[in-house]
């Protein structure tokens, strides 16, 4: 048997390399407008071929690797990879539209004697922009196959692929020598693309159009700033109807459960454990869609990198760099892929303050904290036009982005002090989203959520369930049946801890399945209240239970809480693998509950001595 | 040899609007930064456009380079020497 061939997939960030790759190997590795989209290999069998596989690599503008993702190209490419084989032969994709800039990246590879093949892509663009490139003479130039492809329309594949084969048995040595520096390839990458180029094309006008607007010195903040603000709009109100809708339909299946069996074990496995726990995490799928829609769209229309470029200064201010501000943005939908992206950040330091500061970004699993609290506790008016509801949220959100300021400042000049990167960053030309990525992108995540609310917070919730049981409480006793199980005796003793934040048994004893995933805080809640309602509070649910079992100032201070909320078990791993170590993961989960504690005790004094 | 015409100027002197071709890259010792700004698509003889700059105290700033566009800091622009047309 031997091992299949691997063909490797480089280029300049953002040609479309995950897009080609998806498209030759019908896998969904993400596709994003923004340089930085893949900082991880993933290999793929070659649809249709036998024994062929592809690695999609990080992009880079060199084979000098100046980040961690880039590194990892680097290694694969010169074989020193520790887990994948040397490759067999390049597939480098280039832009048809920036033609000298990505040949330069083909001579360098050139160096490295493995057979190249080069896709062309963005053909549709280049027509667009009226460029007419002559591939034959550039295949000759360049000494290598040339195949002119549109990964997103699936155009030009078979060829590519029947290029790819024939190669691996091609001469590598060509004998063309462009030089060793890079100015000598900048160079005689610029004489043969002025050689191939018939015409040069008109460039990309409703960049320009856009730019003008979107980066202008006074409306450019003004949409930036209103753009996130719609977005948290947008969670509220458009998730609201689809929201009300499930909740009805687990209200009634309880309903239905309760008149099919009788009172006993099964039914309250059923009806507390399952349905007011994993049911109360399920309903927020709407507004999880709403966000990772919102933010598709973003990295997918070539905002983001606009953002990073409006944020830069203000990054700066804090000892980061406008990068940075990617990761982070990527972080208000999980704070795990969010410290991934920060490998595109080349400076040591400033990536492992993007790492320690991510966490603070609202991530989505914190949504259905927030919403519940907020749903119990805050009036739905409107105030100028806006619902209050959601004006409260976005505090939340923007309190999530200031405190990670914050901390970026103080450990820039703390832990993690030394000389601060600088910014430089390509900003791609805009592309109207392509919908095929944005519904597989939401397929995925809607796909993880419920595999997470099947799985974790099942687990979680039934673990919990089965702990409220025992012991049974004493003949006689006044207090719901619950106070008096394993739950009520761990919640009592946390509480010592977490009353002087206002928090009682209950929230202090949710907040211990929490470490599994933040929204089985509001799953155990459900469950722990379930248990100790009455039959009107249970139906009508964990907001209104809620809103009669809790003061104002402890559902602000909880709140405060999960701004920072330092319990979540994935986060901490993921950091130990980033930083290769326990050192820094032990950190953040110190300086989080340090914080979440300070935080919410300000609030909770603050509030009781105003209220 | 690229001469310098007497007419460069750093490209971080320049504001919105300006046109030029880049006339040398580098000045200071400063040779891995020069190497990083080739790589990401700076080279003599390439047309320029400045095109914006931050709201917030005008760094860093966006310009057009060849076919591309790229956003950089002013520190970073003075290394790229331009003769303006
Ligand atoms: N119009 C057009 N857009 C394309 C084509 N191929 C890719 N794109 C778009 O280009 C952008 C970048 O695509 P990716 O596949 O993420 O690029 P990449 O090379 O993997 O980028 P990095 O992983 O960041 O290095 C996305 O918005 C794609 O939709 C194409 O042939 N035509
Ligand atoms: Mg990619």
């Amino acid at each position: 048997m031997s091992s299949p061939s691997l063909v490797a997939v480089v280029g300049n960030p953002n040609c479309g390399k995950s897009a080609l790759f998806n498209a030759l190997t019908g896998l969904r590795q993400k596709v994003a407008n923004y340089p930085g989209a893949t900082v991880e290999r993933r290999t793929g069998a070659l649809m249709g071929r036998d024994g062929i596989e592809l690695i999609d690599l990080p992009g880079t503008y060199s084979l000098t690797p100046r980040s961690p993702d880039e590194a990892v190209t680097f290694e694969v490419l010169s074989g020193k990879h520790d887990v994948e084989q040397k490759p067999a032969a390049i597939l480098c994709v280039v832009d048809a539209t920036n033609l000298a800039q990505h040949l330069r990246f083909v001579l360098e590879l050139k160096a490295l004697d493995l057979p190249i093949v080069v896709a062309m892509n963005m053909m549709d663009l280049a027509a667009r922009e009226r460029i007419s490139i002559d591939v034959s003479l550039l295949s000759t130039r360049l000494g290598v196959p040339v195949v002119e492809t549109i990964a997103v329309r699936k155009k030009g594949l078979t060829e590519l692929t029947d290029k790819v084969i024939s190669s691996f048995n091609a001469p590598t040595n060509l004998n063309i020598d462009y030089g060793d520096t890079i100015k000598l390839r900048q160079k005689a990458a610029r004489k043969i693309a002025n050689e191939v180029t018939l015409s040069e094309g008109i460039g990309h006008k409703s960049t320009r159009v856009l730019d003008s607007f979107l980066l202008h010195p006074l409306l450019g903040p003004v949409i930036l700033f209103s753009l996130l603000f719609l977005m948290f709009q947008a969670v509220f109100s458009w998730a609201e109807a689809p929201m009300g809708v499930i909740d009805t339909g687990i209200g009634a299946l309880q309903g239905i459960f309760s008149n099919l069996l009788s009172d006993g074990l099964l039914l309250s496995f059923l009806n507390d454990g399952i349905l007011a726990g994993v049911g109360s995490v399920v309903i927020f799928l709407p507004q999880i869609i709403v966000l990772f829609f919102c933010i598709l769209i973003l990295e997918s229309t070539g905002y983001m990198a606009r953002a990073a470029f409006l944020m830069d200064r203000i990054m700066a201010s804090v000892g980061l760099n406008g990068r940075a501000f990617i990761p982070l943005l990527s972080s208000f939908a999980c704070a795990i892929p969010g410290i991934m992206a920060a490998r595109s950040i080349a400076n040591e330091k400033d990536r492992l303050t993007t790492i320690l500061i991510a966490p603070l970004m609202t991530c989505a699993a914190r949504l259905p904290v927030y919403t519940v609290i907020i749903a119990a506790f805050i009036p739905n008016d409107t105030v100028g036009g806006f619902g209050l509801q959601g004006l409260v949220m976005f505090s939340l959100y923007l309190a999530g982005i200031l405190a990670a300021l914050a901390a970026a400042a103080i450990l820039k000049r703390t832990v993690t002090q030394g000389p601060s990167d600088t910014f430089i960053l390509e900003l791609p030309k805009y592309q109207v989203p392509n919908p095929r990525y944005v519904f597989s992108g939401l397929y995925e995540r809607a796909g993880l959520f419920l595999k997470r609310a099947g799985t974790i917070i099942l687990a979680s919730t039934i673990i919990l369930w089965a702990l409220t049981l025992y012991p049974e409480p004493p003949v006689g006793a006044d207090r719901p049946d619950v106070a008096y199980s394993f739950v009520g005796i761990i919640g009592g003793w946390l509480e010592v801890i977490f009353a002087p934040i206002g928090f009682n048994w209950e929230i202090s004893a949710a907040l211990v399945p929490g470490m599994a995933a933040r929204e089985v805080a509001i799953a155990a809640l459900g469950t722990v209240y379930s248990l100790s309602g009455s039959e009107e509070m249970i139906e009508a649910g964990l907001v209104s239970m809620l809103h009669s079992a809790w003061s104002l100032p402890t559902a602000l201070s909880f709140l405060t809480w999960f701004i920072f909320a330092p319990q979540c078990l994935s986060t901490l791993a993921v950091t130990k693998r980033e930083t290769g170590g326990w050192k820094w993961p032990l950190f953040m989960m110190g300086y989080l509950f340090a914080l979440a504690y300070g935080a919410s005790f300000i609030v909770f004094q603050t509030a009781s001595a105003l209220l | 040899m690229n001469a310098i015409s007497s007419t460069a100027v750093s490209l971080d002197t320049l504001s919105p609007g300006a046109c030029g071709t880049i006339a040398a890259l580098g000045g200071t010792a400063n040779n891995d930064m020069v190497d990083r700004l080739r790589e990401i698509g700076f080279a003599e003889g390439l047309d320029v456009e400045f095109l914006h700059q931050s709201p917030f105290g005008k760094d860093p700033i966006a310009v057009r380079v060849g076919d591309m566009t790229v956003a950089l800091r002013r520190a970073e622009a003075t290394l790229i020497k331009v003769n303006i047309v």
